[in-house]
C-alpha cells in the first residue's frame, strides 16, 4: 500500500533519534506521582466517572486501592470490567470520558484526577505471577469469534472465563486490531498491544487462527454450523474516499495505511517522508497522521477540514497535541482537486473555501492551493461490505452499512452476535468495543446455559 | 498590630509561642537559632541527674495522612543525654544573651526530696525564668521511677511540686501527662502543691505503625520496638479537651495553663488561648518545618486579633471556656438542619452515602440524564449531626442552619423525658 509513496525521500533523522521521538507521549506516572494523584480522588459514590466509562470500570475503587498500596487489587478491579484496561488507559480519550466527568474537573478543584494515567500505573505495576482470572468448569461449548480486535478479544476472554472454548478468526498476522495496527505509535509503545494479547490469552481456552478473513476464506454460514455461537467483531476496514479524480495517484494514501506501516516498522528511518504533507479530515486519526509525519521530520504539515474547530471529531486535547507538533489546522476548506506534476505524481491540492449558509455547508466560490508531496485521507472508515457476502451473512439486518444489534449485542440471526465499530451502537472507541465484547459474551453465555438447562 | 507579649505565671515573653522541652531545645545552638527566628521562649530539654541518659538509635516514627502528610510523630527519645554541667553552663549564657525571652528549664530527677533539693539551686543560679516539672514522659523514664510514673499519681505530683516551691524561688510549671483517666486530678494535685502553672499535654503512649514484612512496630531498633510518646496535630483535639477541663474546673480556676499539643499554626494557638491558655508550646510543627514557622504564627495571630479588635491576648483568652459545658446542660431544643449549596456542590455523593449508610437517610440522590446526581436534604429526617458537612470535600458547600423551633432553652436536667431530672 505504501508503494504509492515510494518516490518520496526518507527521514533525515537517524533511527535512534526517531525512536526517541516516537516514545511515550504521556510518560507513565512514578510511584510518588501515583501516590499524590490517587490521594486526590474523592472516592465519590455513584461516581460520575464510572457512569462516563463505556466499560463501567469501578474507578473510585481501583484508585482507592492504589492509594492503599494494593496494586494487584487495583488491577484486578480494572481488568474485571475491562480486560484491555491497559491499552484503554493509553488510548482512551479520557478528556471526553471519565476525566471529563470527574467532579474535580472544574476551576475550583484545579484539574480532574488523572484517571487514565492511574489505570496505567496500576496495570503496569501489578505484576501478576499468573493470570488473575480462573476459568469456570468446561461447558463443552465452542464459540467462534471473528476478528481479534478489542471487541473480539474481550468477548473471547469473557467466554473463556465462563468455561467455553473459543476460536478467534483473524485476517491479519497479529492480534490486537487497531491497538496493533491503528493507534499512533507514541500512544502505545513497546509492543504493548502484543504483550496485552499474550496476557489476555493467559486465561486459556482461546485459540487464534490467523489469515482467516470473513467473506474470503471464511463464511458465516459455516461458522454458524460448526460453533454454538458466533461473535462478529469485524471493525471498519474500508476507507472513505474523497470522490475526486486522481485519488489513486502516487502520493495519495489512506492515513490508516500509513499508520499501519509506521506501527509495524522496525526502523522508522526507512519510511517515506512527505516533507510537505496534507492531511484531510479532523478526527483523531487525522491528528495521529499529521503529528506522526511531523515527528518523522516533515517541515510543513497541514491538516485541512471542511468545517470549523468546534465541529472537529478530534478532542481539544488532540488538537493541542497537533499544535504542539507544529501541525497547522486549516478549517472551512473542502478538497476540490488533486494536483499532479508532469510525472503524474501529487504536487498539491486545490481547496474550495466553505461556509455555513442557512445551516448548510456551501462553497464560497473562493479556492486556494496547497503544495504537498503527499495527501493522506483521514475522513473516516467504512464498513467493508465484502465481509458479508456469503448467503447467510447477507441476511444480517443492518443499521445503515453497519450490522444491527440489540442491547444484548444480538444480531438479527439467532446465535450470531456482533460488537465494536462494525455495529452502530455507541461510539467508535476501543473502550466501547471492549464493553460490547464483554456484553456479547455475557449474552452468549446466558443463552447457551439456558439451552443447557432446557435440554 | 496587636500586642502579643505575655506575662505567664510571672514570666515575661515578647510572644506566647514557646518551644516545648524536646529535641529542638536540646542545646544552646538550637535555642539560639530559635530565638533568632523569633520564638518568645523555650523550655530547655529536660535536665536530669548525672550520669546523663543514653539514647537508642532510631527514635521517631510517624502516623501519615494522604500524601505523606504527617498527622503525628511518636518518639522514644529520653531526656537530655548531655551532662548537667554542660547544660547549666549553656543555659546561663543563653539567658544572659537573650534577656527578653522566656527561658524555662525542664527537670526530671528521681522522686526523692534530696535529688530535687540538689538540682534546684543549680538551675536557679543560671538566671532561668522558671522551671517545668516533667511528670509526663511516657517512655524510658518511668522505668527509672520518673516521668509519667510520677505524673500518674496525684499524691506524687503534689509532693514534688511542694518540694520545688520549697527549695526554689522560680515559678514552677507542672507539665501533665495525658496518660491518665481524669486530667483534673493531676492539675488539682499540682495546684495543691503550690504550682504556679500547669502545662499540657505531654505525649501520649503510642505505636504508630507496624512493619508487616518484619513484623515489628516503628520506630525499629534492631528487630524490636517499644511504645513512644505521640505528638503533633493528631493530638490537638485531646489536648484542647484537657485544657478546657482544667480551665473550667472550679478547683483549679485561675491556675495559669500553658497549652501544648499539635499546635502548628496561629489558629491552633488562638484556640488554645480561647480555652484559657496563657502561653503555648510548640514542638512537632517546628520539627517538621524548622523554626521559621513562628513568623507565620505571630503574623497570623496578630492580624486575626487586629481584625477582631483584640489588643492583647488577655482580651480573648478564655472566651470559649464559658461556652464549654457538660452534655447535660446543652439545649435539647436547639435544632440545626443541613443545607446544600447546589452551586458549590461538585456532585461527589459522599454526603449521601455517609447519611444513607451510617446516619439518618436524610440526603436524597436524584439521578440526572447525564449520569450525574443531585443531592438534596430531606429536612424532616435531618437530625443536624454534621456528618454530611464533615464528609463534604468542598468548604462551605454544606451549611448547618439553625432552625427557629420557637421552643425555649431546655437542658437534660430539666427535660420531662429525663426520669432522673432534678426537681424544679
Amino acid at each position: 500500500m505504501i508503494d504509492a509513496l515510494n518516490h518520496l525521500p526518507r527521514p533525515r533523522a537517524g533511527a535512534d533519534q526517531l525512536a526517541e521521538r516516537f516514545g511515550d507521549l504521556a510518560p507513565p506516572l512514578t510511584a510518588r506521582q501515583a501516590a499524590v494523584e490517587s490521594a486526590r480522588c474523592l472516592y465519590c459514590y455513584d461516581a460520575p466517572c464510572v457512569n462516563a466509562c463505556p466499560s463501567e470500570i469501578d474507578i473510585p475503587s481501583f484508585i482507592h486501592r492504589i492509594s492503599d498500596e494494593n496494586l494487584q487489587g487495583a488491577a484486578e478491579r480494572i481488568l474485571s470490567a475491562n480486560i484491555l484496561g491497559g491499552s484503554c488507559a493509553r488510548v482512551c480519550p479520557t478528556e471526553i470520558l471519565c476525566q471529563q466527568a470527574c467532579v474535580r474537573n472544574n476551576a475550583q478543584e484545579c484539574a480532574p484526577v488523572l484517571i487514565g494515567q492511574l489505570q496505567r500505573y496500576a496495570l503496569d505495576n501489578a505484576h501478576f505471577t499468573e493470570h488473575p482470572f480462573t476459568r469456570s468448569p468446561a461447558t463443552g461449548k465452542r464459540i467462534a469469534v471473528v476478528g481479534a480486535g478489542p471487541a473480539g478479544l474481550s468477548c473471547a476472554h469473557r467466554l473463556a472465563m465462563h468455561g467455553h472454548d473459543v476460536v478467534v478468526f483473524e485476517a491479519c498476522d497479529k492480534a490486537g486490531g487497531l491497538n496493533e495496527y491503528g493507534i499512533a505509535r507514541y500512544k502505545l509503545v513497546d509492543d504493548y498491544a502484543q504483550r496485552e494479547v499474550e496476557f489476555l490469552l493467559g486465561i486459556g481456552g482461546i485459540e487464534i487462527r490467523h489469515g482467516q478473513r470473513l467473506g474470503s476464506n471464511l463464511s458465516l454460514g459455516e461458522l454458524r454450523d460448526q460453533y454454538d455461537a458466533v461473535f462478529l467483531g469485524l471493525g471498519l476496514n474500508a476507507v472513505r474516499q474523497l470522490g475526486l479524480a486522481d485519488e489513486e495517484a502516487p502520493g495519495v494514501l489512506a492515513a490508516t495505511a500509513y499508520i499501519r506501516e509506521l506501527r509495524q516498522a522496525d526502523d522508522l528511518s526507512q519510511l517515506p517522508l512527505a516533507d510537505r504533507c496534507l492531511v484531510i479530515g479532523a478526527g483523531n486519526t487525522a491528528i495521529d497522521m499529521a503529528v506522526q509525519m511531523s515527528r518523522l521530520g516533515a517541515r510543513d504539515v497541514n491538516l485541512v477540514y471542511r468545517r470549523g474547530h468546534a465541529d472537529m471529531g478530534a478532542t481539544d486535547h488532540e488538537q493541542d497535541i497537533a499544535k504542539a507538533n507544529q501541525v497547522r489546522l486549516h478549517t472551512w476548506a473542502r478538497p476540490d482537486a488533486v494536483l499532479l506534476d508532469d510525472a503524474g505524481k501529487v504536487r498539491g491540492m486545490r481547496f474550495a473555501r466553505t461556509a455555513l449558509a442557512d445551516g448548510r455547508l456551501r462553497d464560497t466560490g473562493e479556492t486556494f492551493e496547497l503544495a504537498a508531496d503527499a495527501i493522506f485521507k483521514a475522513i473516516g472508515q467504512r464498513f467493508d461490505d465484502a465481509s458479508l457476502i456469503d448467503p447467510v451473512a447477507a441476511q444480517l439486518a443492518r443499521d445503515g452499512e453497519r450490522i444491527h444489534v440489540d442491547a444484548h449485542m444480538r444480531t438479527s440471526l439467532a446465535g450470531v452476535y456482533a460488537g465494536g465499530d462494525c455495529t452502530a451502537l455507541g461510539q467508535d472507541l476501543t473502550v466501547q468495543a471492549v464493553q460490547h465484547g464483554k456484553l456479547a459474551a455475557e449474552a452468549i453465555h446466558a443463552q447457551l446455559m439456558l439451552n443447557v438447562e432446557a435440554a | 498590630m496587636a500586642d502579643l507579649s505575655i506575662e505567664f505565671a510571672g514570666i515575661k515573653a515578647p510572644n506566647p509561642f514557646w518551644l516545648a522541652s524536646a529535641p529542638p531545645t536540646d542545646k544552646a545552638y538550637n535555642v539560639v537559632r530559635a530565638f533568632e527566628a523569633g520564638w518568645g521562649g523555650v523550655v530547655w530539654k529536660t535536665l536530669g541527674e548525672d550520669p546523663a541518659a543514653v539514647n537508642v538509635s532510631s527514635r521517631y516514627s510517624a502516623h501519615y495522612g494522604a500524601n505523606r502528610q504527617v498527622q503525628g510523630i511518636n518518639n522514644i527519645e529520653l531526656i537530655t543525654d548531655r551532662s548537667l554541667e554542660i547544660n547549666l553552663r549553656e543555659i546561663t549564657q543563653v539567658k544572659k544573651d537573650w534577656p527578653d525571652r522566656a527561658l524555662i528549664v525542664s527537670l526530671m530527677v528521681p522522686c526523692e526530696e534530696q535529688s530535687w533539693k540538689f538540682i534546684l539551686p543549680l538551675v536557679e543560679a543560671t538566671g532561668a525564668d522558671g522551671i517545668e516539672l516533667n511528670f509526663g514522659c511516657p517512655h524510658g523514664m518511668p522505668e527509672r521511677g520518673m516521668g509519667a510514673a510520677v505524673g500518674q499519681v496525684p499524691e506524687y505530683v503534689e509532693m514534688v511540686t511542694r518540694w520545688c516551691k520549697t527549695y526554689c524561688a522560680l515559678p514552677v510549671i507542672v507539665k501533665l501527662t495525658p496518660n491518665i483517666t481524669d486530667i483534673r486530678q493531676s492539675a488539682r494535685a499540682a495546684h495543691r502543691g503550690g504550682a504556679d502553672a500547669v502545662s499540657l499535654i505531654n505525649t501520649i503512649n503510642s505505636i504508630t505503625s507496624v512493619d508487616l514484612d518484619r513484623m515489628v512496630a516503628h520506630p525499629i531498633v534492631g528487630d524490636q520496638s517499644t511504645h513512644g510518646g505521640y505528638c503533633g496535630s493528631a493530638v490537638k483535639p485531646i489536648a484542647l479537651n484537657m485544657v478546657a477541663e482544667i480551665a473550667r474546673d472550679p478547683e483549679t480556676r485561675g491556675l495559669p495553663i500553658c497549652g501544648i499539643g499539635g499546635i502548628g499554626n496561629w489558629r491552633d494557638a488562638a484556640e488554645f488561648i480561647a480555652l484559657g491558655s496563657g502561653a503555648v508550646q510548640v514542638c512537632t510543627a517546628a520539627m517538621l518545618h524548622g523554626f521559621r514557622i513562628v513568623e507565620d504564627m505571630k503574623d497570623g495571630l496578630a492580624r486575626w486579633m487586629d481584625q477582631h479588635g483584640h489588643r492583647n491576648l488577655e482580651a480573648f483568652r478564655g472566651q470559649a471556656v464559658g461556652h464549654t459545658t457538660d452534655w447535660k446542660y446543652l439545649d435539647i431544643n436547639y435544632k440545626s438542619v443541613a443545607h446544600i449549596d447546589q452551586d458549590a456542590c461538585i456532585g461527589c455523593g459522599r454526603c449521601h452515602i455517609a447519611c444513607e449508610d451510617t446516619s439518618h437517610q436524610a440526603i436524597a440522590s436524584t439521578a440526572k440524564a447525564d449520569g450525574t446526581h443531585i443531592y438534596s436534604v430531606i429536612e424532616e429526617e435531618c437530625v443536624g449531626c454534621n456528618l454530611c458537612q464533615i464528609t463534604c470535600p468542598v468548604e462551605n458547600c454544606i451549611d448547618m442552619v439553625a432552625q427557629d423551633t420557637g421552643k425555649p432553652y431546655l437542658n437534660w436536667t430539666q427535660d420531662p423525658r429525663n426520669p432522673y431530672r432534678e426537681a424544679s
